[in-house]
């Protein structure tokens, strides 16, 4: 960083810095996203006896960029009678949250792009106006089916982001922080000394399943992905895009899933530290690979999610998110605060 | 011109042109967007006061959720514009005369000394690890307690009372219990006859007249 800004002087120089930090952070990301599309395929179709793509490059491991290079080339449709300018900006509205909330993620207790004091606040924000891609795009389109998958988008998420707030809320309770560093350095104290037995997992387990499955109704993943509906609605909200703005969709989801992901491993899994007590030497020390594991052990419940339940009902969804949720949610943010009153409290 | 008082322009101009564009925009949904364009920017007011608290809760309660559901609204509507302008330069006098008395009440209130505006001193920067929402918590549960908690319970009476506004049985409603649902057998819904699988071979009448 001083090399640069004696090269650039300081102030330019910290701006190059900076972008260089976030191309840093987005191209592995970009990169993340691309593989997991390939593991979506190759863990869904081990699961129902295939073995998925298997023709591009050894074991199919460059199918992501045939695929890449298949959606760069494909011609960009504008339908004739939709609203162009906003046919555009949907698809940018939904990647741009799903990448800006990773300024805040921390990656270890040092590595993280903007350690600003309120980072979970700002991550919930910034990743509630994801939604609007999704209906700008559904509206734009002007078709019957993409503004169904809109209207169903945007009151999914809006019912789910209520109760994931709530499974925050205990969160910042037991931290006391509204810092994911702090969150994740909190988790490291307590009975088990830094073990599995001081995550947030344990005592708060209720909401880390609320989380958990919050965040797959957000994402809009299977079995929650009435905004797409292929047997009803052919493709909801994008069912008119195609070529790279299909792609930018996809992109977005799948970062979305990598964020919610992350964020769960933060909150709930003890992010950066190691399931081992801090006295196990190289196993008891906390690194970055622990949180990529856990990244990795929930993205898979997401896939895992897909290959087993079939889709709810568009009721049951609602049903699901404003009468079991909320009120558990509820109920246990009291619970959790006269939990940390009393003197059982595991958060002095 | 410092850095942040080019920020507080720019801002400024983005906000003042989409506040603009919100009233005058023909179609809804394009003034709805507007206003989140509106929204959105003077949370960076917010930012640049150094009420970073205050920024992110405008982008979470306004832009995340107020407005989605307000675009979900709108965009069901079918409104005619030129139906909604046709009157328009016949009320231009009363509302150019209801919009100047607006403004020129809000000049007098800022204006007066009472005010404090005119010596009105930046804030002082705040210490980087400075905490905005402990602050703020401390101010809420302390000092305003009391208006808060009636802003509290004055949001709780607006909740039931939308919800005792919709919750209303339909006459052709078709709501299951899903209790019901779940305990549902496949007897309830499935009566399995038995039948043999071989049947006599119909015996043929050639006497009879052939049915219609």
């Amino acid at each position: 960083m001083e090399f640069i800004q004696g090269l650039l002087g300081e102030q330019a120089g910290l701006v190059v810095w900076t972008l260089l930090k976030i191309v840093a952070i987005v191209a592995p990301m970009m990169l993340a996203v691309a593989y997991l599309t390939l593991a979506e395929r190759k863990v869904i179709g081990y699961m129902q006896l295939r073995i998925g793509p298997n023709r591009v490059g050894p074991y199919g491991l460059l199918q992501p960029i045939a695929d890449g290079v298949k959606l760069l080339l494909k011609e960009i449709i504008l339908p004739a009678k939709s609203n162009k300018a906003l046919f555009i900006i949907g698809p940018i509205l939904s990647i741009a949250p799903a990448l800006a909330a990773w300024a805040v993620v921390p990656f270890t207790d040092t590595l993280v792009l903007a350690n600003i004091d309120a980072s979970l606040l700002y991550i919930m924000a910034v990743t509630s106006m994801g939604v609007y891609g999704v209906i700008i795009a559904g509206w734009a389109a002007n078709s019957k089916y993409s503004f169904l998958g809109a209207m169903r988008s945007a009151a999914q998420i809006v019912s789910y982001e209520i109760a994931m707030g709530f499974a925050l809320v205990t969160v910042l309770m037991v931290s006391g922080s509204l810092n994911l560093v702090e969150i994740v350095n909190q988790q490291g104290r307590g009975m088990g000394g830094g073990s599995i037995l001081s995550w947030n997992l344990i005592p708060l387990f209720p909401m880390f399943i609320v989380y958990l499955i919050a965040g797959v109704a957000e994402t809009n993943r299977a079995p929650f992905d009435v905004a797409e509906g292929e047997s009803e609605i052919v493709a909801g909200f994008h069912v008119e895009y195609s070529g790279m703005a299909f792609a930018v969709f996809f992109l977005a989801e799948y970062a979305n899933m990598i964020l919610i992901a992350a964020l769960t491993s933060l909150m709930f899994l003890g992010g950066w530290l190691s399931p081992f007590p801090a006295s196990w030497g190289l196993l008891g020390a906390s690194g970055f690979i622990w949180l990529a594991l856990k990244i990795s052990l929930v993205l898979f419940c997401f896939l895992w999610f897909r290959a087993t339940f079939p889709r709810y009902r568009y009721d049951q969804i609602m049903r699901l998110g404003w009468k079991v949720f909320i009120p558990v949610t509820l109920v246990w943010v009291v619970v959790v605060g006269a939990w940390m009153m009393s003197p059982l409290s595991l958060w002095q | 011109m410092s850095f942040p008082l080019i920020v507080f322009y720019v801002l400024s101009a983005i906000l003042l042109f989409s506040a603009f564009k919100v009233v005058t925009a023909k179609n809804p949904v394009h003034a709805a967007l507007w206003l989140v364009l509106a929204f959105f920017t003077s949370s960076g007011h917010w930012l640049l006061l150094q009420a970073e608290f205050l920024a992110i809760a405008l982008v979470l309660v306004y832009v995340g959720a107020v407005m989605v559901l307000f675009l979900f609204v709108v965009m069901m509507l079918d409104i005619n514009i030129e139906k909604m302008r046709a009157g328009f330069w016949q009320h231009f006098p009363l509302a150019a005369t209801v919009g100047l008395i607006m403004v020129a009440e809000m000049v007098l209130i800022l204006a007066s000394p009472q005010a404090h505006l005119a010596g009105y001193e930046a804030a002082a920067p705040l210490a980087a690890d400075a905490s905005n929402v402990k602050v703020l918590g401390l101010q809420i549960y302390t000092t305003y307690l009391m208006p808060f908690e009636l802003a509290a319970v004055l949001l709780l009476l607006a909740i039931v009372a939308a919800i005792a506004l919709t919750q209303r049985e339909r006459k052709d409603g078709k709501y299951v219990d899903p209790a019901m649902q779940v305990e549902v057998k496949a007897a309830d819904r499935l009566s399995i006859v038995k039948m043999a699988a071989v049947r006599d071979e119909p015996v043929i009448n050639e006497t009879n007249e052939p049915q219609a």
